[in-house]
């Protein structure tokens, strides 16, 4: 199996770098991304060449529901409001090394995304932020080439975040088949 | 330094060998015949093609025992209606990937071909033309009511609901089950065997430890008792 | 500290007499024959030489995606068949080991040295159809690539005797197989096994020594390894610039641990269309290697291991990835602990190979460019998705 690359010896370098144990991932300081990744390529104990995936994801704001034990000693539920962010993510590989994954990932808001593109220090990065552009709408700052690349120029919306709504279909015609899409958009669960 | 050509002569050489042998050796042929050829009868002609619904195609290496083409619901028995196996519980309907069933659940209760009361699919519809045979509703069905069948001469003139195949378009006895494939079906039924043995048995033990257990307090009451005489005395 | 990128040829508009020379701008595609595809291509020309490429594509999006996002984890599966229609059994098989990553399943033994067999015979199939289809783009049209259906077919027999359907095979399940192979089904496979080198052998015949396809393909596309590397290019793309990168044998995920095969890489540090044409023809051998052994060491007993009925995982995240035919697969899972996917994504091979065909056909004449993409393999279901 391939060695993972313990991020410890990250931590201490860049102040601001913080661990999300939960994910798995470092959560990279706003506009340090690309210095944190130019760093990551170069120093000889990570050499990670190689960034595999490069997405994004979406989360709404949302209601935890929380058990706390407060001063009087009693659990009581608490709805704890997270508040909504984007996430881009990045899988780093080092080819060199053979050793990997090690995951990056950079915070931003939903309203107005805007990162740091590492297109600059992995090519690879090159058409997935495209794709991330496109699909979510995050402004990659840096990026040599940002278009749309799998929608078309004039499309509107981001149709890979969680609150996107279908536009009206002019193509649409009546099919046979209709009555069970309905049925399964009143919203069923899914077995 | 070899002749300059030479390659291509090369690879020209293996060309006229394919050509050749191909009048010789099946294998050597690029275009495959298929299903319907009976074996060792080249070129194949369309009365091997099978007619009857249900007859097989012979040649085994192409439709296969797996071979999935869309849904159909088996029933038991002779009338369709009465021993149909579904109990409309519409699992198959909310785990179908493209959504291609519809399913609507009747009002009342009838009888199933083993006498017990069960529910039944006052509509069943499956779209074939959103239908994509991954067989995930065969899976997930608890009841071994919908299998694959392999028949693919669907084709229909009506764009609008020509494809919407109904309940008595989907509905087809066991003993065809067993005809189109024979090893999946026996598996099948023999699992149902197992499981209907084991859960009788398993009812059986219940019922006779349930016995034993009565009996044990009995037992034990009958002794407190005597136990209390011979106190008493 | 950029990464390396091709600067654009340098060309000379003329002007003589009142005339003018100009650049032409052609548009390849999205019908185009050569292009696999809807897939476009806008190239400028300078008389025959390109001096400026851009892939247009996304005429196949469906967004899998934000589909397999409002559906269950199983539902799913059979969509992965129609990513690479070429390669579904690998692509079952990288989603099956991201699930398998979030909830902790143990693959019983036959199943695993069954997912080896089946992911070899896609390779195969990969393989030889591509090769078939490059030299249909250097322009023999017809012979090699009938061959190479020809061999495809008996392949695609075994998957249909398997999993009920040529193509679209859905046939892993999370913990397993969806179901055993039919008796006599592993005789079969060690049949045409057996005489898949003596095809080999005159595959390589009827090709590789000749003249015109050496011509047209050596110094072709050229790919230097340090762009490779950083433009995230994989599989035989990569192994062809002179990287010895396999995840089969990086990650060894399922049992790869346990098969003896050479992966083929060249020595030099520039791959031309040439290497990447032969890297193909050498991992098929070593294909039929792995498939030998399988076949020998492959175990009875069960197919599926203990998966939980409702598949329903904490909350997590898994990649997982594969050496698949064209290249690193992945699967990039977020699970919220209901039984739907919170985020769902595909690394797909085909389209971050597609990052340097700009690089690669610049200054090259326009014929060339359609034998530079047929080298690259692509399939327009992964790159759209």
């Amino acid at each position: 199996m391939s060695h993972t690359v313990g991020h410890e010896p990250i931590l201490g370098k860049f102040p601001g770098l913080e661990w999300d144990e939960e994910a798995g991932a470092l959560v990279v300081p706003a506009a340090q991304a690309a210095k944190i990744a130019t760093w990551l390529r170069d120093n000889d104990a990570f050499l990670l060449d190689y960034c595999s995936n490069v997405t994004g994801v979406d989360y709404l704001e949302r209601e935890i529901k929380e058990k706390v034990t407060n001063e009087a000693g009693k659990t009581e539920t608490v709805i704890r409001i997270e508040p909504s962010r984007m996430d881009i993510v990045y899988h780093l590989y080092s080819m060199q090394k053979q050793t990997g994954p090690l995951v990056l990932k950079q915070r931003t808001n939903r309203e107005q995304p805007e990162v740091e593109s590492l297109t600059p220090v992995w090519r690879s990065c090159e058409l997935q932020e495209r794709e991330v552009y496109d699909l979510f709408g995050v402004n990659f700052m840096g990026h040599p080439d940002q278009r749309r690349i799998l929608m078309w120029d004039e499309f509107e919306g981001h149709p890979m975040r969680k609150d996107y709504t279908e536009p009206f279909d002019y193509e649409w015609e009546p099919t046979p088949h209709d009555e069970v899409l309905e049925r399964h958009q009143r919203g069923k669960v899914i077995v | 330094m070899t002749l300059l050509g030479s390659g291509i002569f090369k690879g020209m050489a293996v060309t006229f060998r394919n050509f050749v042998g191909s009048y010789f050796h099946r294998e050597r042929l690029p275009t495959n015949d298929y299903s319907w050829r009976t074996e060792g009868s080249l070129p194949q002609h369309a009365g091997d093609y099978p007619k009857e619904e249900g007859e097989q195609l012979r040649d085994t290496t192409t439709v296969t025992n797996y071979s999935r083409n869309f849904p159909m619901l088996l029933h038991d028995g002779s009338e369709p209606m009465d021993t149909i196996r579904c109990v409309a519980c519409q699992i198959c309907e909310r785990s179908c990937p493209p959504q291609c069933i519809y399913i609507e659940k009747s009002t009342e209760k009838k009888e199933d071909s083993s006498g017990k009361m069960q529910f039944y699919p006052a509509t069943f519809d499956i779209d074939v033309s959103v239908c994509m045979s991954c067989q995930i509703c065969v899976e997930v069905c608890p009841f071994d009511a919908i299998v694959m069948n392999s028949q693919f001469e669907l084709s229909t003139p009506n764009r609008f609901g020509g494809l919407l195949l109904h309940q008595g378009d989907l509905l087809k006895s066991n003993d065809y089950y067993h005809k189109i494939h024979p090893e999946e079906a026996a598996a099948r039924d023999k699992r149902i065997a197992d499981e209907k043995t084991a859960k009788e048995a398993k009812k059986k033990a219940a019922a006779e430890a349930a016995k034993k257990k009565a009996e044990a307090k009995a037992g034990a009451e009958t002794e407190a008792g005597d136990e209390k005489k011979e106190v008493a005395e | 500290m950029s990464s390396p990128t091709a600067t654009a040829p340098n060309y000379e508009l003329i002007q003589q007499d009142g005339l003018e020379t100009s650049l032409l701008e052609v548009s390849m595609g999205p019908h185009h024959p050569s292009t696999h595809g809807v897939f476009r291509m806008d190239v400028k020309l300078d008389g025959e030489t390109v001096v400026d490429l851009q892939p247009v594509f996304g005429y196949l999006h469906r967004n899998h995606e934000k589909l397999a996002e409002n559906m269950s984890y199983l539902a799913s599966m059979p969509f992965t068949d129609r990513l690479d229609y070429f390669n579904s059994m690998t692509n079952n098989w990288a989603y099956a080991l991201a699930a398998e990553k979030l909830v902790e399943i143990e693959v019983p033994e036959r199943a695993e040295y069954l997912r080896v067999i089946m992911a070899e015979l896609t390779r195969l199939v990969n393989h030889i159809s591509l090769v078939g289809f490059f030299i249909n783009d250097l322009g023999a049209l017809g012979t090699p690539l009938l061959y190479a259906f020809r061999e495809r077919e008996k392949i695609m027999d075994l998957f249909e005797q398997a999993s009920g359907a040529r193509m679209m095979c859905n046939y892993f399940r999370f913990g397993g197989l969806r179901n055993d192979v039919p008796e006599g089904w592993l005789d079969r496979t060690r049949e045409v096994v057996d005489r898949f080198p003596d095809f080999l052998d005159e595959y390589e015949k009827l090709l590789c020594e000749n003249e015109i396809i050496l011509s047209r393909t050596q110094g072709v596309g050229c790919l230097s390894r340090d762009l490779a590397i950083s433009a995230g290019i994989t599989g035989p793309m990569l192994r062809a610039s002179g990287v010895n990168y396999d995840i089969r044998k990086v990650d060894q995920y399922g049992i790869y641990n346990r098969f003896k095969f050479r992966v083929p890489y060249t020595d030099d540090d520039v791959g031309d269309c040439y290497d990447r044409f032969m890297i193909r023809m050498l991992e098929m051998r070593e294909s039929i290697e792995i498939l030998k052994q399988a076949l020998r060491d492959i175990p009875g007993g069960d197919i599926i291991g203990k998966a939980p009925k409702i598949f329903k995982p904490k909350p997590a995240e898994a990649y997982a990835r594969v050496e698949g035919p064209k290249g690193e697969l992945g699967f990039y899972l977020i699970a919220d602990g209901t039984p739907k996917p919170y985020r769902y994504r595909v690394r797909p091979p085909s389209l971050i190979n597609l990052t340097v065909l700009r690089d690669m056909c610049l200054s090259q004449k326009i014929a060339d460019a359609v034998v530079i993409l047929g080298s690259i393999d692509i399939v327009l279901g992964e790159v759209d998705r």
